[in-house]
């Protein structure tokens, strides 16, 4: 046992943390460290220079961009990436249809999608959620009915985030409503241009537009764009919502919000006495350090045993991520907003080319909006709730 | 990176798992506990006979050379079986101290007993109003020529009434609380001047009070620098604490084993009561913990060796916080989701929550911890 870095993974962390320092545009940097979410030309932008790189899909097959990094190394380069901070490369792409894409799809399909996925030069979403299918998933109604070369779709997504900016979304439709609810279930390749698709925007409580509806009226999807077999749609779905919580415990992102917040608890003030000095303050904040701390020491206890398991079967030990990951995440947005103090309530609605000054320091005005915001992560990707049950069963045999 | 145990600590692992399995079934440990001095005898021989006594020392005193993983190996299997030797006491603590602040002579005269299994010790520092600080030291120690006069009054020594020697920390210069000017002694527990009481712990160990009155203390008895024993005992017993932390693992993990299986057999409402959400989430939460407690219990294992002692100490703060909380959340539901029977002495999951209570309160419990790593500074730099 050594729980140390070697020396080859410690030279590799200095190279990509370097990388990060220069490639990395200083005005996404700013955006990113004050809590704005970076926009569509700013991710694109990032994914290209990763791209150059050869380090936008690391975790893909060599063959189709990956880098054949150790589970190690790649967590070091998430780790690294978070605490830049650098925005991760949409998630809907890399990490969701991507291997999706290159384990079950066809050579046509790998060929057609996979290079411009790890070049954002197609915007993925998803279309999971229904209105009536939440964490009962398998219960969605989306239909496709087979018509010659077609299926022809018809249902309403919701939840889909950043599908404003969408050419593709994946779907999950129903083409076999006559058995089992996980046995009748397709994935689906659409594009977003496609006559019939309406996109919906939904206002968050943090007042931002990330999620919408998507309704689908008759919408024709060439029956080359199902991927893998008819009705087999729901393996595929488990096999990306496992590939989804290896990465969600999102450690990086906590560090570099603790960092933050220690940074600002030395700025902001009680009379003459820093916040960071208030012990009651400080411990909360030392709290919190101690459980992301643990959970880094989880992750990579995951990642190790990674190695070692057979491809496509996620940990169920991961769950352990998901839980613990968004709850932490979620206790940094707290920490961000106690340090605001009052400068919390001023509402700025994020509007792009704003350039009016805020109200308060300039760090304020994200904390409020972000803590609320960040109330989603214990909900999307399997709620806690559901991830609990994973464990119980998975792991503890109930 | 390497979670993995070696060849050689996974053998280690195997014998005193095999030793636990044959000899320390919980109606062994009640019965070791009622024996003169609150532990097996026959065991004590069986752990020198396996090298355990031995372990962390070096070849040339007789030891194997063993490291924090070893000892935590050892430790959680020690966990899961509640045993009441007094391994911490004399081998992490006592030995700990000797290995890391003795003199070669001493090492070469005392180290080789520890492993035969014929010297026991024990470490003297709790004091009416240190709580947690180790740099709280009213007890004096007086200069007397050569050697050293000791008063004071020791509290909670935890196997101070069997224990052969004592290590004590004693005050040589400076004020109550300051951190120079304290020495290190080990006294013969039968010297002159030396009372000990001993009295049962919570968790079904043995503790004592230990008044020194007028108690010298030669030369060579003087561990290390007589004003500067603080960071040996700082290093010491932050090693210590890893140790602790893997048997609180190892007693959440047999608490966490023995809720699941009660869940999955016992029958309410003409069902396992197992098949209820509300008892899988908080199993689940369970799991959750001493999962969490056990990276930190890794952390602090690889941490302990940490040659700086600022880094080191913040990472067994944040250890020791972690098992804490861990250790009451787990300990407090095992014992809900039993019931009453969860409340009995003659149940299993009882004492395995007594005595991770109890390693809470040794060496500074998560609050202490918290606070100290608040302190310094947190885990994570600005």
């Amino acid at each position: 046992m050594d729980l140390r870095f070697t020396d080859e993974e410690l030279a590799f962390r200095d190279e990509v943390r370097e990388f990060f320092r220069t490639a990395l545009p200083d005005s996404i940097r700013r955006k990113m460290i004050e809590g704005h979410h970076p926009s569509k030309d700013d991710l694109v932008t990032w994914s290209r220079i990763l791209n150059t790189k050869g380090w936008a899909v690391p975790h893909w097959p060599v063959e189709w961009g990956g880098t054949g990094w150790s589970p190690v190394k790649q967590y070091i380069f998430r780790d690294e990436l978070q605490q830049a901070p650098a925005p991760e490369p949409l998630a809907f792409g890399v990490s969701m249809v991507g291997p999706v894409i290159y384990t079950f799809g066809n050579e046509d399909q790998k060929r057609r999608f996979l290079p411009r996925i790890a070049n954002l030069d197609d915007w993925w979403c998803q279309g999971f959620s229904e209105p009536g299918a939440g964490s009962d998933l398998a219960s969605l109604k989306t239909t496709a009915k087979r018509d010659g070369e077609y299926y022809i779709v018809n249902g309403q997504k919701t939840w889909t985030t950043l599908a404003q900016h969408a050419d593709w979304i994946f779907c999950l439709v129903r083409t076999d409503s006559t058995v089992k609810k996980q046995e009748g279930i397709s994935f689906l390749l659409i594009d977003m241009k496609t006559s019939g698709i309406t996109v919906r925007p939904i206002q968050t409580i943090d007042g931002g537009h990330e999620v919408n509806e998507v309704f689908f009226d008759d919408v024709r999807v060439p029956v080359e764009n199902l991927v893998g077999q008819e009705n087999k749609g729901w393996d595929y779905a488990k096999f990306l919502l496992g590939n989804e919580r290896v990465g969600i415990a999102r450690i990086g992102i906590s560090k570099a919000r603790l960092k933050r917040v220690r940074e600002l608890a030395s700025l902001e003030r009680i009379g003459d006495v820093p916040l960071i000095d208030i012990p009651r303050f400080r411990e909360k904040l030392a709290a919190v350090e101690v459980e992301l701390k643990a959970l880094e020491m989880t992750q990579l206890r995951v990642v190790a045993a990674e190695s070692r398991r057979e491809k496509g079967k996620p940990d169920p030990a991961s769950s352990i991520l998901k839980i613990k990951g968004s709850e932490i995440q979620q206790a940094t947005t707290e920490l961000l907003m106690e340090v605001v103090g009052p400068f919390a309530m001023p509402y700025h609605p994020e509007e792009e080319g704003r350039n009016e000054p805020t109200d308060g320091p300039d760090w304020a005005s994200t904390a409020a909006p972000t803590y609320f915001n960040w109330r989603k992560i214990s909900i999307y990707g399997g709620s806690n709730e559901i991830q609990k049950n994973i464990i119980a069963k998975a792991i503890l045999g109930f | 990176m390497d979670f993995d145990l070696s060849e050689e600590q996974r053998l280690l692992k195997d014998s005193v798992d095999r030793l636990m399995a044959d000899r320390y079934g919980f109606e062994n440990r009640q019965r070791y506990a009622k024996e003169p001095e609150g532990w097996s005898r026959d065991l004590w021989s069986a752990y020198a006979e396996l090298g355990l006594l031995a372990l962390p020392f070096d070849e040339a005193h007789g030891g194997f050379g063993g490291g924090p993983v070893e000892t935590m190996t050892i430790m959680e299997a020690f966990g899961r079986s509640l045993t009441l030797e007094p391994y911490l006491a004399t081998v992490i603590l006592g030995g700990g101290l000797l290995k890391q602040g003795g003199s070669e002579e001493q090492k070469a005269t005392y180290l080789p007993q520890i492993a035969s299994g014929d010297l026991r010790l024990a470490f003297g520092h709790t004091e009416r109003q240190s709580r947690y600080d180790l740099f709280h030291v009213g007890t004096s120690a007086q200069r007397d020529g050569g050697s050293f006069i000791l008063n004071g009054q020791k509290s909670v020594v935890l196997h101070g009434d069997s224990a052969d020697k004592i290590l004590v920390t004693a005050r040589v210069a400076g004020s109550r609380r300051d951190r120079d000017g304290i020495g290190l002694f080990l006294v013969d527990a039968n010297a002159p001047g030396v009372s000990r009481r001993g009295y049962p712990t919570q968790d079904g160990q043995r503790a004592a009070e230990v008044t020194l009155e007028s108690v010298r203390v030669d030369s060579g008895n003087v561990i290390g620098n007589p004003e500067g024993a603080l960071p040996v005992v700082e290093k010491v017993t932050d090693i210590a604490i890893a140790a602790l932390a893997a048997e609180a693992i190892g007693a959440m993990d047999e608490m966490l084993k023995l809720t699941v299986d009660y869940l999955k057999t016992r029958k309410q409402f003409n069902t396992t009561i197992g098949s209820f959400q509300v008892l899988q989430h908080r199993s689940s939460e369970m799991f959750i913990a001493l999962e969490q407690g056990r990276s930190m219990a890794m952390f602090a294992a690889m941490m302990a060796q940490e040659q700086n002692p600022e880094e080191r100490r913040k990472a067994i703060s944040a250890a020791k916080v972690q098992i804490g909380r861990s250790g009451r959340f787990v300990g407090q539901q095992a014992v809900q989701l039993h019931g009453g029977v969860g409340m009995t002495m003659e149940y299993k999951v009882g004492h395995l929550f007594k005595r991770v209570t109890m390693i809470d309160t040794l060496f500074g419990d998560a609050d202490h911890h918290l606070s100290n790593l608040a302190e310094a500074g947190g885990l994570m730099a600005a």
